[in-house]
C-alpha cells in the first residue's frame, strides 16, 4: 500500500501538484493499478529486453534551424531572450 | 478556425478545422487526410488534445505531414484525441470527448477517436493516427474503420509529440484496405531524422492471395474478459479466411498474463520523462516567473494538465525511483523480452496471428469511471507494441449494431502480408 503523504512525496518530486481533495482519489486509484502490477512478480526471471539502438552522430556542422523569430514569439521573450521563473 | 462541437463537426471529431492545402500533384491529390493532433504542423495550432499546449502553433511540419502534402494531400484539420495519447476512448481529451459516428452516445475509441470519427463519417477519406498501446487500431475496431499500426522503424516520428517513445508508431487510417494501404506507402519513406527509422519503405502488394498461409489463433486472445459475442463475430471471420485457403493452427501466447502490466509500466516510466518538457517556458501557458522554480512550475502543470496524464506522470515517476526500479521497471523489461520471444516463437510456425481488436464494442460515453478498467480494454492491442511489430485491424461485422474488428499481427517489416490478408478478408466479404 502506497500512502497519501508518499503520493503527495511522488507528485512533488514529478512536479505536477496535487490539490488536497484530489489526494485520495489519487492514492486509491494508485494502489488499484499498483496491485494490478503484482503480477509482473509472476514474471519468469530472464534478460530485460534492450532496444538495440546507437547514438547516431553526424559531423558538427552548422545546419538550417528553426526560424529564431516564429520560436521566440511561443514564450515570454525580452530581447530575444527566454524568461523563466527563478531557480535559486 | 473552429473547435468543439460546432455546426460542422457535430461528432467533435477536430480540435482545430483549418484548410491546410497541398504542395503538390501526387498520388494523395483530391483526397483529405485528417491529422491528429499530436502530429505537427506548421502554421496551424497543435494541442495533443492537451489544454497545456492550447494556442500552441509548431514553427515545423511533421515528416508525415511533408510526405502527405508533398504527394497532393489536403489536410482538413486537426484530430481530436485523448491528451497526448493516453487513453482509449478520446473521453481524456482537453477539448472534449468525439462522438461514434454510428451511435454518438458511445466512445470512438481512442486515441486517435478524431481520425476514426471523421474518417468513419466521411469528414475525411484517409487519417493519420498514432499508437502507442493500440490507439490506431481500438478507434479503428470501435468506429468500423481500417487502422495499421506499422512495424516500429517504418514510419518516422520527426514532428510527432513523444509520449512512449520506444512503443508508439504513426500509421494510417482509412475506410478500406486500399485507401489504408496508400496512405501506408506514402509515409513509410525514409528520414533520418528519426534515428528509430529504418530505409525499408513499404510496398503494396494487395492480390488477395492468402492460399496456404498460416494463420495463429493464441487462446489468450479469445479468453477471460473477452465478450464472447466479439469472438463469434472473429471467429467466423477467420472461418472465411480458411475459406480462401489459409490454414488455422491453434497456439498459445503465454505472456499475455503480464504483458498489459509491462505495457503501462513501460509507457508510465517513459511520460513521466517525456512530457517534463511542458513547463511553460518555451512554448504553452507561462508560469509565474515571480515564483520560484519548482512552485511556479506546479502550480501551471496541475492546472493545465488532465487528471489522467498526472496520474501516468505520478506512476512513472514512482516505477523509476529508487527502490522500486527493480520491481517495476526492471521486471516489466524482463516481461516485454518475454512477450517478444513468444511472437518470435510463433511466427516461425505461422505467418500471421488472428484475433480480435477489443475485447468488447465501443461503450457508452462516463461507463468506465475508473482508470484500471480503461487500462483493461487495452489488453489486446499492447503486445504489438512490445514487440514492434505490425497489427491492422479490419472490420469484421458488428455486435447490437456496433462495428467489431478483427486484428491481424505479422513479423516485423511484413506490414504488406498483414494489409493483404486484410484485403483479402475485406474483399471476400464485400463480394
Amino acid at each position: 500500500m502506497v500512502s497519501e503523504e508518499e503520493v503527495l512525496h511522488i507528485a512533488t518530486l514529478a512536479d505536477i501538484g496535487i490539490g488536497t481533495g484530489e489526494l485520495p482519489p489519487f492514492t486509491r486509484d494508485f494502489n488499484a493499478i499498483l496491485d494490478y502490477f503484482a503480477v509482473l512478480d509472476r514474471v519468469p526471471a530472464g534478460e530485460g529486453w534492450k532496444s538495440g539502438i546507437a547514438n547516431v552522430l553526424r559531423e558538427d556542422e552548422v545546419t538550417p534551424s528553426l526560424p529564431r523569430e516564429e520560436v521566440l514569439a511561443l514564450s515570454e521573450a525580452e530581447d530575444g531572450y527566454i524568461r523563466a521563473p527563478r531557480v535559486m | 478556425m473552429a473547435r468543439g462541437e460546432t455546426a460542422g463537426d457535430p461528432l467533435n471529431a477536430f480540435i482545430t478545422l483549418a484548410e491546410i492545402p497541398p504542395r503538390g500533384p501526387g498520388r494523395l491529390s483530391g483526397i483529405t487526410v485528417a491529422v491528429k493532433d499530436n502530429i505537427s504542423t506548421r502554421g496551424v495550432e497543435t494541442t495533443c488534445g492537451s489544454r497545456i499546449l492550447s494556442g500552441y502553433v509548431p514553427p515545423y511540419d511533421a515528416h508525415v505531414v511533408d510526405l502527405i502534402r508533398n504527394e497532393g494531400a489536403l489536410i482538413p484539420g486537426k484530430t481530436n484525441m485523448d491528451e497526448f495519447g493516453m487513453g482509449s476512448s478520446t473521453e481524456n481529451s482537453g477539448f472534449g470527448p468525439a462522438r461514434n459516428p454510428r451511435d454518438p452516445e458511445r466512445v470512438t475509441g481512442g486515441s486517435s477517436g478524431g481520425s476514426a470519427a471523421a474518417v468513419a463519417s466521411g469528414m475525411a477519406r484517409m487519417a493519420l493516427g498514432s499508437d502507442t498501446g493500440g490507439s490506431i487500431r481500438c478507434p479503428a475496431a470501435f468506429c468500423g474503420i481500417v487502422g495499421l499500426k506499422p512495424t516500429y522503424g517504418r514510419v518516422s516520428r520527426y514532428g510527432l509529440v513523444a509520449y512512449a517513445n520506444s512503443l508508439e508508431q504513426i500509421g494510417p487510417m482509412a475506410a478500406n484496405v486500399s485507401d489504408c494501404s496508400l496512405l501506408m506507402e506514402v509515409i513509410s519513406r525514409y528520414d533520418p531524422r528519426d534515428s528509430t527509422m529504418k530505409d525499408r519503405p513499404y510496398l503494396p502488394r494487395l492480390n488477395g492471395d492468402i492460399k496456404g498461409m498460416r494463420i495463429g489463433i493464441p487462446a489468450e486472445f479469445f479468453g477471460k474478459g473477452v465478450d464472447p459475442a466479439v469472438t463469434d463475430r472473429v471467429r467466423k471471420a477467420i472461418g472465411v479466411l480458411e475459406g480462401l485457403g489459409a490454414v488455422s493452427v491453434e497456439c498459445a501466447m503465454p505472456s499475455m498474463e503480464y504483458a498489459l502490466a509491462a505495457y503501462y509500466v513501460t509507457c508510465t516510466s517513459e511520460a513521466s520523462s517525456n512530457l517534463a518538457r511542458f513547463d511553460g517556458v518555451r512554448y504553452g501557458p507561462s508560469p509565474d516567473i515571480r515564483k520560484p522554480w519548482h512552485e511556479a512550475f506546479q502550480e501551471m502543470r496541475m492546472q493545465h494538465f488532465g487528471p489522467e496524464v498526472r496520474r501516468r506522470i505520478l506512476i512513472g515517476t514512482f516505477a523509476l525511483s529508487a527502490g522500486y526500479y527493480g520491481k517495476y521497471y526492471g521486471k516489466a523489461q524482463v516481461a516485454r523480452q518475454h512477450v517478444r520471444e513468444d511472437y518470435a516463437r510463433l511466427f516461425r510456425e505461422v505467418d500471421l496471428l488472428a484475433g480480435p481488436t477489443m475485447p468488447t464494442v465501443a461503450w457508452k460515453i462516463g461507463a468506465k469511471s475508473d482508470p484500471l478498467s480503461m487500462y483493461l480494454a487495452d489488453i489486446l492491442t499492447v503486445p504489438a507494441n512490445l514487440a514492434g511489430v505490425p497489427a491492422v485491424s479490419v472490420p469484421c461485422g458488428s455486435v447490437e449494431e456496433l462495428p467489431v474488428g478483427l486484428q491481424l499481427t505479422g513479423r516485423p517489416f511484413e506490414d504488406e502480408q498483414v494489409m493483404n490478408a486484410a484485403f483479402a478478408y475485406e474483399q471476400a466479404v464485400k463480394a
